[in-house]
């Protein structure tokens, strides 16, 4: 699977390994991405995957192995330097995520959040800053919420201004960390319509989801983890109809797998 | 019956406004210096560096830990002699009193720090915002808000321990009034004017705080 040669490989991930204390999340993992591919990282808690995704813009730092995003690449394990917390921090400004739980930033109103990265990272003039940001809400369509705070707004609006605050960085790649996942199920699809649109106008995008529907109708490829290893990679629709690992059956058969998305009601 | 005069002390008042300056602008400048020694100090605590920890909490236990009388008193007779640093009365209790403030200080705008969902800072980073970054535009804004009631109540305490100035003989409200109380033999009446004179500026104070703290908490 990471056999794809470099160009058309946007993010390659190679024999990584990841251990909090004694307990090894991540055991030789093994991963590539193709530039405008959609991944989704599928399988029970504890599975690895959110820590995976973690490595891939090194909000975690791995043991071993090696992580490559564009032409950036970090190696780690013996003898391996650890990079410096301003190549840290350059290397995530390429990179978007998403969390689970937003972390918008509640002293700022969802204008000031989007620009944020703007104008501290990219040092953009303000007004520059401010007309990429309305570009950014107006996709999401929050452009009417600009002024107002983080707490004012659903969960699903919440989320929806976190995706354009990472987007007002323009990122090669999108990382979604279970971005659905502390949603009230009615919010949802407003969530998922935004990240279907990114992957529709080409965007990388990784995402750890429960979402097993949304996976089998967005993603290009499905991995199944489980134990810190992946169990199963292939195409969306075959790792989730016809899984050929016992492991993966059992897993899916919690789910349903088809049927119509949660409707999107956000404004294109 | 002890027969109260009040009036004894009019031909004092410039006596105590003097004093009383001295105890508001003393107050004013330990007060900052010491929010300055306690950020300093918190941050220097929160490092990645163990040895940078070490000095933070060798210096917050350090003052933290004895009394500032002595501290007062140390600095201005130990010093000279330990170090060969000579310090005006004024310069001794400034420092002193600093130091002793930054103590406290710097465990409220730690604790504030660590009360900040680690998300907060994941989120930045996530945006490529160095750590200085992160907290100076992220963590430390909001932070602050919620350390704004501890700095108060640890700034009334630093209010009052000006008082104790008065020791290495800087002409404090207290000093000032204790030089009223001898010449007019009227203790009783001196201390509890200088009593009501300390609560006539806090009271006012504290309750502009607690409306500044309503109108934070509505903005969240």
């Amino acid at each position: 699977m990471s056999d794809q040669s470099k160009d058309i490989c946007k993010i390659e991930i190679r024999g990584l390994r990841k251990s909090f204390g004694s307990n090894e999340v991540l055991k030789n993992i093994n991963l590539g991405v193709a530039k405008g591919g959609v991944v989704a990282l599928i399988g029970p808690s504890g599975s690895g995957k959110s820590t995976l995704l973690r490595c891939i813009n090194l909000l975690v730092v791995p043991n071993g192995g090696s992580v490559r995003v564009g032409e950036t690449r970090f190696a780690f394990g013996e003898g391996a330097k650890l990079p410096d917390v301003k190549t840290l921090a350059r290397f995530r400004a390429t990179t978007g995520m998403v969390f689970q739980h937003f972390n918008l930033f509640p002293h700022m109103t969802t204008l000031q959040n989007v620009m944020e990265g703007p104008v501290t990272v990219r040092r953009m003039p303000k007004a520059d800053a401010e007309k990429l940001a309305r570009a950014q809400l107006a996709k999401v369509g929050l452009l009417e919420k600009a002024d107002q705070y983080p707490a004012t707004l659903s969960g699903g609006q919440k989320q929806r201004v976190a995706i354009a605050r990472a987007l007002a960085m323009e990122p090669d790649v999108m990382l979604f960390d279970e971005a659905t996942s502390a949603l009230d199920p009615e919010l949802v699809g407003e969530v998922l319509g935004v990240m279907q649109q990114l992957a529709s106008e080409g965007m990388t995008m990784v995402i750890v989801t429960h979402e097993i529907a949304f996976a089998r109708e967005v993603a290009g490829r499905v991995v199944f983890m489980r134990d810190g290893v992946v169990v199963e990679d292939g195409p969306a629709r075959q790792v989730i109809d016809s899984p050929r690992e016992a492991a993966t059956r059992a897993f899916l058969s919690h789910f349903h797998r088809t049927g119509a998305l949660p409707p999107a009601t956000t404004a294109s | 019956m002890y027969q109260w005069d009040f009036g004894i002390l009019w031909g004092y008042r410039w006596l105590f406004l003097n004093g009383l300056g001295v105890t508001v602008g003393f107050t004013i400048v330990i007060v900052l210096l010491g929010l300055v020694f306690g950020l300093v100090a918190a941050l220097a605590m929160l490092s990645r560096f163990g040895w940078l920890r070490g000095i933070a909490l060798t210096f917050v236990e350090a003052f933290r830990c004895t009394p500032i009388l002595v501290q007062l008193i140390w600095f201005y007779y130990a010093l000279p002699i330990l170090a060969g640093v000579e310090m005006t009365p004024i310069t001794a209790s400034a420092l002193a009193l600093s130091l002793y403030g930054g103590s406290f200080y710097s465990e409220i705008i730690r604790g504030g720090i660590v009360s900040i969902d680690s998300g907060q800072s994941e989120a930045g980073a996530a945006l490529g915002m160095t750590p200085r970054q992160t907290m100076r535009r992220i963590v430390l804004p909001q932070a602050i808000k919620r350390m704004i009631p501890a700095l108060m109540n640890q700034s009334i305490i630093q209010f009052k321990n000006t008082s104790l100035v008065s020791v290495l003989a800087v002409p404090d409200l207290v000093y000032q009034s204790q030089v009223a109380a001898h010449d007019s033999y009227r203790p009783l009446e001196t201390y509890t004017a200088v009593a009501l004179a300390y609560a006539a500026i806090l009271i006012p104070l504290t309750i502009i705080v607690r409306r500044g703290e309503k109108r934070l908490a509505v903005s969240e």
